[in-house]
């Protein structure tokens, strides 16, 4: 029992991506209206995004900008120094993964547009059947 | 359904739970994720580009062309929206007017509205009464949220920041006021037509600098290219013109974001928003 609760606590990131992106994916799949749908696509999309940003995580390491200090001298000589000071000495280990905040800083913008997008269609599906609920939308669309 | 959508959750979770547990331990810096490619970028990125914030010499530079298309991305989310909510302009039926010296509302039909008139104050359907400290409170914070915005644009290469969040600051600014005040006062002052005209244009400029990389004899998007124009050596242009990019990127998104609230608070009439 011990060992099973640290190995949960040591994965506690998948754990609750996994809880998230399952309520995402039971919105989209159960639930009748449009709306709600859309809002379970976006939670399900926040899971990926957590999933991603909690691998680049290393422990002990800070934010993914090298350590550099434009004191006034360094200032006034140009990019050059900067450069040089900075490289001395760089440690992998210091520096969290920056792949994964690379990808989800896009991902994160696309999916507000995309979002837009769905909306927008479901706006139109409102608009036509006056209902965004998808088994009266069947029915209109089997009676004709 | 239901039970059958439930069962479906239940063993997709249980399956997933089941195997990530063989995934690397959360925060394991030798996980493999942390030790193939990134190592690279971390302890190459000065040398290469000059700009300390990895985020953003990845993004911008050694990814360059992912968010080109990225930035395409978001501008086809905004023209979808327009195209789907706008390309059908209905005639709006009647609209509301307050008399103010009497204060009664008027529901007016056909085609003759008072246009800036003093005695009618247009009116939304669902008028919510004027807020005085609404309204100004965000007349005060406006500026400062744009200023800040363009902080996070221009700082992005030394602290967490670039174009996409500078953007989506500098956008919110202008949705805040179309919430405080009324949309019909923000698309005065930031109209449809500056939006669709800028979001292209953030585009343009991304592009466009790439393709200057190909006039000055290099491959496209490779910003080293670019050292006579800023009259500096070959790492610190790579610097430059990832900011030229970022500026193209926040000019994209900002457009595209109001631009997306427009046609989504008003279902495309833009004429009564939220």
């Amino acid at each position: 029992m011990e060992s099973i609760f640290a190995l949960v606590l040591a994965k506690a990131n998948y754990v609750a991506y996994i809880i998230l992106m399952m309520v995402g994916l039971y919105a989209m799949i159960v639930k009748n209206n449009l709306i709600k749908k859309i809002v379970g696509m976006t939670i399900f999309q926040t899971a990926v995004i957590l999933f991603y940003v909690s691998i680049g995580c290393k422990r002990g390491a800070t934010i993914p900008i090298l350590e550099h200090h434009a004191s006034p001298e360094t200032a006034a000589h140009g990019a050059e120094k900067i450069v040089a000071h900075a490289m001395d000495a760089v440690n992998v280990t210091h520096y969290i993964n920056p792949l994964p905040h690379v990808l989800m800083l896009t991902a994160i913008v696309v999916g507000v547009a995309t979002l837009g997008v769905a909306l927008a269609l479901a706006i139109k599906v409102y608009n036509t059947y006056g209902t965004v609920e998808e088994d009266e939308i069947n029915q209109q669309l089997r009676s004709g | 359904m239901k039970i059958l959508g439930k069962l479906t959750i239940l063993l997709c979770g249980v399956l997933l739970m089941f195997f990530t547990m063989e995934f690397p331990d959360w925060g394991d810096p030798e996980s493999p994720a942390s030790t193939h490619l990134s190592p690279y970028f971390i302890q190459h990125t000065m040398e290469d580009t000059a700009v300390p914030n990895i985020v953003t010499s990845v993004l911008a530079d050694y990814r360059g062309y992912d968010t080109m298309f990225e930035t395409t991305v978001i501008l086809t989310a905004g023209l979808a929206c327009f195209l789907l909510l706008r390309i059908e302009r209905k005639k709006v039926p009647h609209r509301y007017y307050r008399h103010e010296p009497t204060g009664v509302t008027l529901r007016m039909e056909g085609d003759k509205f008072p246009r800036n008139s003093e005695v009618f104050q247009r009116m939304d359907a669902n008028w919510v009464p004027y807020d005085f400290i609404i309204s100004r409170t965000c007349r005060l914070i406006i500026p400062f949220i744009q200023i800040f915005a363009l902080y996070v644009v221009a700082h992005g290469h030394h602290s967490p920041g670039g174009g996409f969040q500078g953007g989506v600051l500098m956008g919110a600014s202008v949705i805040l006021f179309a919430i405080s005040h009324s949309l019909r006062a923000a698309i005065k002052s930031f109209s449809e037509k500056t939006a669709a005209l800028l979001s292209v244009t953030g585009v343009f400029i991304y592009a466009g600098t790439g393709a200057l990389c190909l006039i000055f004899g290099e491959v496209f998007l490779n910003y080293s290219a670019l050292a006579p124009l800023f009259g500096s050596d070959r790492v610190m242009a790579r610097s430059h013109g990832i900011l030229m990019v970022e500026i193209g990127v926040a000019v994209a998104v900002t457009a595209v974001m109001i631009w997306i609230y427009y046609n989504l608070s008003s279902a495309g009439k833009q004429d009564e928003g939220l």
